[in-house]
């Protein structure tokens, strides 16, 4: 090893640091945003190390570096530009969508390597991982195009399946996996091609049949293949910067998706094979039944505006109406007149883990105010009122008992509370297709309306009430 | 099986268990954040794809670079402003004047991180 191939090896090393310091500095809202700059610092030594290693090479064409320099200034303002103008509702669609470029890049390197060393002879320890990088990288590419799809409504988020569609699913499968025994045996370009199309096919028939309720789980998934992906790519060229950062990815992705699939009580498999609203979920079970009670803005807004603590409780209704800022109005005015306000977020609240979070903090509401399923818990008993707004399944008391397909999801207590006001536009089923036992109880009060008319109306009404 | 791929598989390995131990202390709260921070670091493919380049020197060469760098960009660059722009929002107290805030985490994002810093954390 000569002075420069020590100097970037080290720079590498400095920039894997900063990723992992970065995340670290993840742990508290106070720290997150040097995390990212650390982050980013570190981004810009892997960046700066592997330009002076092209150049030092001096074997790259000059339609080589227009080629690579047009490509980067291309994809980097692309990508500049969507971060910037993108909706923070959007978010998950964004981040599938910078998924997908990653894992097709991840891929790309592969297919790359392959080619160029075909002709030479391949070494099979190289070959497992060029087949792991390009099957990975494909999988999570088409995969990652669908959520992005499915969740900016381009595609149609329910539950998708065709006859066969099971069927297609397992021949891509098979061919990919029977494609990557071969190659590894026998190396052979066509077969790689094969392989990638294999690949793209079951991405596209494994994310179809997953419903809207299942995003998180599914983004955190995909955002793990990614990071495996990243780093197959690593050992196939090489180098270590692309292997740590990619398994620090992996160990994210995979984390989150455990979290995401224990918050809704499903195994990992069993989201993928398919189950709720998929119509096996089992008939409708009907709940205890009794009368519901329906309320106006008036009533709703004097029971909160004379109450001392308010829990709000926000689900993915109150994303889909984009009424993140009026929850946040009606919470400031109620804090005025002296009510605490906390809101109880749920794991799978939105379309991606945390992005209920990100939706309120962009409201401008403080995050100490943001509290944990476990946390909050215990708060409800000594709640005067609980204000519901567009959560389903999350409430139903009918998940403490066995049973239903509700049964074991840990749930916000908020049956509990003195009182509640739920927010909703029907008396509709969630994503579990039952009755929800929290709508019928004697405590309850249904307030019909769209979440952001709700609570423009309350915030109204609150304001008119005197002392 | 080479000393260098056994080197890798190793550092592999210790990185997931790593990657393991401190993204497990993440609350809830940043989890949007955490995975947007993630997907940014993958973007680390970059490397490779520039990388590509060197080795370039036929028309599906160049094709595979320009394709890879394209991706692999928007993915890096993309990734981080928008964590950043998200963590922005992010305030223990309620700010007095919410509109203008969310104009310049728009606009000050990339260029002044020193300037950044004063705006959200107390």
């Amino acid at each position: 090893m000569n002075a420069f191939d020590w100097v970037t090896q080290l720079l590498y090393v400095a920039a894997a640091t900063c990723f992992v310091l970065g995340l670290h500095l993840m742990n508290s809202p106070a720290t997150a945003r040097r995390g990212n700059q650390v982050s980013t610092a570190g981004m810009v030594v892997a960046i700066a190390t592997t330009l002076a290693l092209v150049a030092h090479s001096g074997t790259v064409t000059t339609t080589g570096w227009i080629v690579m320099l047009a490509g980067a200034l291309l994809g980097g303002g692309a990508g500049l530009y969507a971060a910037r103008t993108v909706e923070m509702t959007a978010m998950p669609q964004l981040v599938s969508i910078f998924n997908a470029v990653g894992g097709g890049a991840a891929a790309l390197v592969g297919v790359d390597d392959y080619v160029r060393l075909a002709s030479a002879g391949i070494g099979e320890s190289t070959t497992v991982f060029t087949v792991l990088d390009v099957l990975i990288g494909a999988v999570t590419f088409s995969g990652s195009v669908i959520a992005a799809g499915k969740l900016q409504g381009l595609i149609d988020g329910s539950p998708i399946t065709f006859p066969g569609s099971r069927a297609v699913n397992v021949a891509a499968a098979a061919v990919a996996v029977g494609g990557a025994c071969y190659m590894i045996a026998t190396p052979s370009v066509a077969v790689l091609i094969i392989i990638i199309l294999a690949a793209l096919t079951f991405g596209v028939t494994m994310v179809l049949p997953i419903g809207g309720a299942d995003m998180p789980v599914v983004i955190s998934l995909l955002n793990a293949f990614t990071g495996t992906a990243v780093a197959m790519a690593g050992f196939v060229i090489g180098n270590w910067a692309l292997i740590i950062a990619g398994a620090l990815v992996g160990a994210s992705g995979g984390i989150l998706t455990k979290l995401m699939a224990d918050a809704m009580n499903r195994s990992i498999r069993n989201i993928i094979v398919g189950g709720f609203g998929t119509g096996d979920s089992g008939p409708a079970i009907e709940g205890p039944g009794g009368d519901v009670r329906s309320i106006q803005a008036d009533d709703a807004a004097i029971q909160l505006a004379y109450a001392q603590k308010v829990i709000i409780v926000p689900g993915y209704g109150l994303a889909a109406a984009q009424a993140q800022h009026q929850v946040a109005e009606l919470a400031a005015v109620l804090e005025e007149r002296g009510v605490e306000v906390s809101y109880a977020i749920h794991p799978v609240a939105g379309r991606m883990p945390g992005h209920m979070n990100v939706l309120l903090a962009e409201a401008n509401v403080p995050y100490p105010q943001l509290k944990e399923m476990d946390e909050i818990n215990p708060e409800f008993a000594r709640t005067d009122v609980a204000l519901v707004i567009g959560a389903n399944d999350v409430t139903n008391p009918a998940a403490r008992r066995p049973g239903n397909p509700v049964s074991g999801m840990p749930i916000l207590d908020v049956d509990q509370a003195r009182s509640i006001i739920v927010i909703k536009r029907s008396m509709g089923h969630g994503y579990a297709g039952i009755d929800n036992e929290l709508y019928v109880n004697p405590k309850t009060s249904m307030f019909f309306a769209d979440a952001k008319t709700a609570l423009t109306e309350l915030t109204a009404a609150v304001k008119t009430l005197v002392g | 099986m080479t000393t260098a791929l056994l080197t890798d598989i190793t550092i592999f390995v210790l990185a997931i268990l790593v990657g393991f131990e401190v993204i497990s202390k993440v609350p809830a709260t940043l989890h949007t954040p955490l995975m947007s921070a993630a997907n940014s670091i993958h973007g680390i493919v970059l490397a490779g794809a520039m990388l590509i380049a060197v080795t370039a020197h036929d028309v599906l060469g160049y094709v595979l670079a320009f394709v890879a760098a394209a991706f692999a960009a928007m993915n890096v660059v993309g990734g981080y402003v928008v964590t950043g722009r998200m963590l922005k929002m992010f305030h223990r107290t309620r700010t007095p004047v919410p509109a203008a805030d969310t104009t310049a985490a728009v606009s000050g994002n990339s260029q002044t991180p020193a300037g950044g810093r004063s705006g959200g954390q107390s």
